[in-house]
Formats: C-alpha cells, sequence, structure tokens
C-alpha cells in the first residue's frame, strides 16, 4: 500500500478509491461491449462509436440546462429550444441548401428562446417553471404549424477527416470520424467546465445561483448574468436541435426531440451540474441506445423490441438508485430574484 | 371575496390571452369574432358537444390534480403520463378480462385496479426518493418511457386477442363500462368528486396539513416530528392513484379499450392545467374545462373560420403566461402582493 502511495501520491489513490464504483461500472461496460460485439473488432468499435453519437444532443442539452440552473434559472424548456431549433434549421438549409446557415440559424433560434426564457422570468419575474412551459408548448405549436411535409435537404453534415488518424483501429473509429456538432459538443463540455470553476465569469455565474443577494451586493448585475447565461445556454440546446435534424437525422418531422429535452434535464442532475458528470451520464444513457441496436443485430430478444426499448430508461433508473444518490442543486435555484 | 379576488387573475389572463389571439388571427386575415364563435359554439352549445367538452376535460382534471397534489408536498411529478398510461391499460384489461360480473362490482373494481396500477407505477420515484434521495423528476420522465413500452408489449404479447391485425386489448365487456346520462359522462362527475375530496384531503385533515409542511419547509416538518420519507411515498403514491383514475376513466368511459398512443400527450397535459389552476385542486376543474373546451372545437373552428387549430396551442401558451407573470397582473392591481406560488422553488430539493 504504502509502496503504491509512493508511486501515484496520496491523492491519485484516494481518487480512485472514491471513483471505484465508477470504474467497475465503466470495466463492465467494456467487458459488455466486447461480449456483445462477439469478441469482433469491427461490431464492437460501432456501439462505442454509436455511443458518442447518441450522447451528443444530450450532453448540449443538459450543458444548456447547467448554465441556466448554475445561474439560478430553472429550464424546462429545453424540449422547446431543441424543437424550435431543429425546425428552423431545417427549413433554412433547405431554403438555402446550405448547411452552415442552417446551424447557425439554429444557433441563433435557441439564443432567441433563452432570451424569451430571460424575458419571463427575470425581466417579468414570472414563474421559472411556467416560463419553460411556455417555451414548450409555444415551440410544439408553432413548428406543427409552419410545418410543410415533403421539404428536403440534400445533404446532412459531412465527416470531418483526419487523414491518417482516422485509420488508427478501434480509437480512429470512434473519435477521428465524426460530424461537427459531435466535435463541437466534445469542445463545449471542456470550454464550459473551464469556464465555470476557473474564470470570473463562473465564479459569478455559481455566486447568484447560491446567493444572489450577496452577489449583487458586490457589484455583479444579477438580471444581466441570468440573461447571458440564458442566452449562451439557449445557443447551446440550438446546436442540440440542429443536430437533430441536420447531423442526425437529415429532415424535420413533427415533435422530433421526443423527450430529448427532458432526458438532458435527468442528464444534468445526474451529472451534479458539473460538464464532465454530465457528459459522462450523456454517454451512459448513449451507450444504452447504442446497445439496443446491437441486441437487435445479434438477435437478442427478438420479436420484443418493447422491452429492448425500455433498456435505457431501466439502466439509468438503477445507475442513480444505486451509485448516484443525492444531489445538491444551486441554493437559489427557482426563485425569481428581486432587488430589494 | 377572497374567492373572487384569486378568480380574477386567472379571468383577466384568459381575457388578455383572447385579445392577443384576436389579433393573431386578425393579422393571419381572418374574423377572430368567427373564430371565437365557433369555438364557443363547438364546445358549449348543443348537449352532445357540451358533453365532449366534459369527456375531454375528465383525464385533465385527474391529470391536473395529480400534478397539482404532488406539488403541495414540493415534488415536481412529471410522471402523470406513465402513471395515466399504467391505469388505463390495466382498467382495459380487467375490464374485459373478468365476465360475469354484475355492473355494480365489475366498473368500479376496474376503475380500483387501474388507479391502483397508477398508484404504484407513481409509488416508485417516491420510495427511490424517500430511500435513496434518487431525483423525481428523474426517474419519472424515465419511467414515462418504460410505461409506454411495457404497455405496447402487453398489449402485443400478452393481451391482444387472437387475429386483430391492430396492437390494443380487446373491448371491455358491457359491465365494466361507465355509462354517459344522455350526452354527460359519469366520468366527469367522477372526477370533480376527486378534486373535491383532494382539497378536503389537503386543507382539512392532519395528512394534508403534513403534506403542505414538508411542501413548504421539509426540515421544519421533519423537525416538528412528520416523518418526510413517509410523505414523499405516500404523496407520490397519491398523486399516480390520481392520474391512474385519469386515466381508468379514458378506457372504461370513452375509448373502451387500450390502445398503444391514444392517450399521447394527455399526462403532461396536466402540469400545464395543475399551473393554470395555481395548485388549487377547485380551481384545476375550470382550467381543464377551459382547456378541454378549446381541444373540442379547434376543428370547428378551422372549418368555419379558415384558422389553424394550432392557435388554441398559441392562446392556451399565453394564458399560462398571463397568470405566471405577477407584474402583468400587478398592472390591474396595484396592491396585489404575496400571494404567489413559485413552483420552481422545490425544484432541486431533495
Amino acid at each position: 500500500m504504502n509502496s503504491l502511495k509512493a508511486i501515484f501520491g496520496t491523492s491519485v489513490l484516494e481518487r480512485i478509491i472514491r471513483l471505484r464504483w465508477w470504474i467497475l461500472i465503466f470495466l463492465a461496460i467494456i467487458a459488455f461491449t466486447i461480449f456483445a460485439g462477439d469478441f469482433r473488432q469491427d461490431p464492437t468499435t460501432a456501439i462505442l462509436a454509436a455511443t458518442l453519437r447518441h450522447s451528443t444532443p444530450l450532453v448540449l442539452g443538459a450543458l444548456c440546462g447547467m448554465l441556466c440552473e448554475r445561474a439560478g434559472v430553472v429550464n424546462i424548456g429545453i424540449e422547446g429550444q431543441m424543437l424550435m431549433s431543429a425546425f428552423v434549421g431545417f427549413t433554412v438549409t433547405s431554403a438555402t441548401s446550405s448547411l452552415y446557415l442552417g446551424v447557425a440559424a439554429g444557433l441563433a433560434c435557441g439564443m432567441l428562446m433563452g432570451a424569451a426564457l430571460g424575458g419571463l422570468s427575470v425581466s417579468l419575474q414570472g414563474d421559472q417553471i411556467i416560463a419553460g412551459v411556455v417555451l414548450n408548448i409555444f415551440a410544439l405549436g408553432l413548428t406543427s404549424f409552419l410545418y410543410t411535409p415533403g421539404e428536403t435537404i440534400h445533404s446532412k453534415t459531412p465527416r470531418i477527416n483526419f487523414g491518417p488518424l482516422a485509420d488508427i483501429p478501434v480509437i480512429g473509429k470512434i473519435f477521428f470520424s465524426n460530424q461537427p456538432i459531435t466535435y463541437v459538443s466534445l469542445l463545449l463540455v471542456g470550454v464550459i467546465w473551464y469556464a465555470l470553476f476557473k474564470t470570473t465569469w463562473g465564479l459569478r455565474t455559481r455566486a447568484i445561483g447560491e446567493h444572489p443577494s450577496a452577489a449583487e451586493t458586490v457589484g455583479v448585475s444579477v438580471a444581466k448574468m441570468r440573461y447571458l447565461n440564458l442566452i449562451i445556454g439557449g445557443g447551446i440546446a440550438g446546436l442540440a436541435g440542429a443536430y437533430l435534424s441536420l447531423e442526425a437525422v437529415g429532415s424535420f418531422e413533427r415533435g422530433m426531440t421526443n423527450g430529448k429535452g427532458f432526458v438532458a434535464l435527468a442528464v444534468m442532475i445526474f451529472g451534479r451540474w458539473n460538464p464532465i458528470g454530465a457528459w459522462g451520464a450523456a454517454l451512459l444513457f448513449g451507450y444504452t441506445n447504442a446497445i439496443q441496436t446491437q441486441f437487435q443485430f445479434r438477435g437478442w430478444l427478438t420479436g420484443h423490441p418493447q422491452l429492448i426499448g425500455m433498456i435505457p430508461f431501466i439502466v439509468t433508473i438503477v445507475v442513480l438508485a444505486g451509485f448516484v444518490g443525492r444531489a445538491r442543486p444551486p441554493a437559489a435555484l427557482g426563485q425569481p430574484y428581486t432587488r430589494e | 371575496m377572497k374567492i373572487l379576488r384569486s378568480a380574477l387573475v386567472p379571468l383577466i389572463a384568459v381575457v388578455l390571452a383572447l385579445l392577443v389571439g384576436a389579433l393573431l388571427i386578425q393579422l393571419s386575415g381572418s374574423s377572430p369574432l368567427k373564430a371565437y364563435s365557433a369555438l364557443f359554439e363547438g364546445s358549449f352549445v348543443g348537449w352532445e358537444r357540451f358533453g365532449t367538452t366534459l369527456e375531454k376535460a375528465t383525464p385533465l382534471i385527474m391529470g391536473g390534480l395529480a400534478v397539482a397534489f404532488a406539488f403541495k408536498a414540493g415534488l415536481f411529478n412529471i410522471g402523470g403520463q406513465g402513471q395515466l398510461l399504467a391505469g388505463a391499460l390495466i382498467a382495459g384489461a380487467v375490464g374485459y378480462g373478468f365476465s360475469g360480473l354484475p355492473w355494480i362490482i365489475h366498473m368500479p373494481l376496474a376503475l380500483l385496479l387501474g388507479a391502483a396500477a397508477g398508484a404504484a407505477w407513481g409509488a416508485i420515484p417516491g420510495v427511490l426518493k424517500a430511500t435513496r434521495g434518487a431525483h423525481e423528476v428523474i426517474t419519472t420522465i424515465m419511467l414515462n418511457f418504460v410505461a409506454a413500452n411495457m404497455a405496447e408489449w402487453l398489449c402485443t404479447k400478452v393481451w391482444r386477442k387472437p387475429g386483430d391485425i391492430l396492437v390494443r386489448t380487446p373491448h371491455i365487456e358491457g359491465s365494466a363500462e361507465i355509462p354517459t346520462f344522455g350526452n354527460i359522462p359519469l366520468g366527469f362527475f367522477i372526477a370533480v368528486i376527486f378534486a373535491f375530496g383532494i382539497w378536503f384531503l389537503l386543507q382539512k385533515t392532519t395528512f394534508g396539513f403534513e403534506v403542505r409542511s414538508v411542501g413548504l419547509n421539509p426540515n421544519a416538518a421533519s423537525y416538528a416530528g412528520i416523518s418526510t420519507k413517509r410523505i414523499v411515498i405516500l404523496t407520490m403514491a397519491i398523486s399516480g392513484f390520481l392520474a391512474g383514475v385519469g386515466g381508468s376513466i379514458e378506457t372504461l368511459g370513452v375509448l373502451g379499450r387500450y390502445e398503444p398512443g391514444f392517450n399521447a400527450g394527455l399526462g403532461f397535459d396536466g402540469i400545464t392545467i395543475a399551473l393554470l389552476a395555481r395548485t388549487n385542486p377547485i380551481a384545476v376543474i375550470p382550467s381543464a374545462v377551459l382547456i378541454a373546451s378549446m381541444d373540442a372545437s379547434a376543428s370547428l373552428m378551422q372549418f368555419k373560420a379558415g384558422v389553424a387549430p394550432e392557435i388554441t396551442d398559441v392562446i392556451e401558451a399565453l394564458i399560462l403566461l398571463f397568470v405566471a407573470t405577477p407584474i402583468i397582473v400587478r398592472w390591474f392591481f396595484k396592491s396585489r402582493q404575496g400571494d404567489e406560488i413559485s413552483f420552481g422553488a422545490n425544484w432541486g430539493s431533495s
């Protein structure tokens, strides 16, 4: 034991002991993946690559929720923000046949929806839960109203070519042959973690989520910061919407978010309001989605697609109840702030 | 006077929303007067239409009560959809599976077992929260998906009549049906009775007091000797029970069987209703009737005035918006302050 400490240092060892459950889960997942992939390289790689793809909209949605909630504003309108942006992104691409413009329009639409949430919950000091529900109803009603069947786009966002890196076995397929928004989401996890915990902006954001009046006393404008966070968060949710219509599916359907915004909320809480944690939670959820396809491929539980369909949700509940336990949200979450 | 005052805010919200809606209809080139008279005609004029409105309002009342009741204990039950579905499915199974029973036994049995299924489905997140600290927002959302898959599986593999092409349970026996009197459905009155029952439970009993105490301040409540764990589990079970009754009535009184997808979104409408009623069980009734009336007559409005039915969604969202923003209402009452409920305040508490 002591020699181990000498090699790794006390803190690393302690960290490993603290994270023992997560390490065990991780190892179990890898073992099961290889088993499900029939001990062959290609299917195993395919499962892991699909995991990353499935996790993308969830981690983006969770980052949106996190920026809002760290600043003290509950956002249950993520679903609506994603849906609206998916629609706007798709429509713009369909009209201009430019994917860049489409993604940009999705991003802008998300930011606008974020600003709308800010208007309702910060300026008008309305109830935040209701404001979120209002966004969801509006998005569902408006996109169904404006949707015209039969519109198409020519291609989805293209894979980025990393040349020789993409040829590395296993790793290359998983990490070096994805589409752009997937990479942006990975980048954002790191950027937002750094921004939240290492910058003045992050400190202020967390301060107004925990104790807004104290932050105001030292000169932080609660309203301005909340707006800023809601708009940035909305933009990230907009990216998630653009991912759905332009990167994953390549078309728009009524209600195509199908609860992903709510699952993203779950992912955020699961990850304890921390970007890295949320990324892990999104990967776990993405993995359970990816493994479904493999189940069908291997012919396990054939004829019972509904039972396979339950796997992601049951795994989430079991892991949450079994390993994660209580999580503490920001203290001032959900309360409109009025200056005294 | 107090009742009148608290009813004024939603009324003003409705009027404002209708005004904004009229503006939108005018801008889209149709006549708001025609549209609104069609809306009114389609939901309230004539017994048949009035009956349909009440029929549509019934599951909304129960879903709204489920969400509102959980709110009182500071719990956010997004699982109304799954609980309603569990109730609808089990009521359908009991409705066709038991035969030869008299109506007086069969119908209540199917209703109760459906409600019990909803209660069980609601109790799971309650138990997980009380014992393991799992956040109810996550577990209820996940259980919605599990319930939908489970119901489809049971309908496909277990309860489907041999030879039926569609995925659904066989039609229920006549002895399990909830009747309608003329055009007025009995189910609606069951829902109304539940609304008053929940009001009584919350305001006039010790248990209701405990529920509200936990909702207002869990720490103070447990300091006063109330077992918060017990309250959390019971509240979620009762909330699920209410949603389960809504699903059962839908199966036994309206559809006659369970069919996957028939009630998509009903459980989520419960959230809207509860917010509109500001979690007051009695106010849930008019809120549900209002939303149901717009759902029931949107197609007539499209037919008569050429207005897209989605405008009712927009009006719905506007009503919620005006109810929820105290500043707008304060333009009307300068002094009114301090009695707003914050739904978000309990969001993250565990």
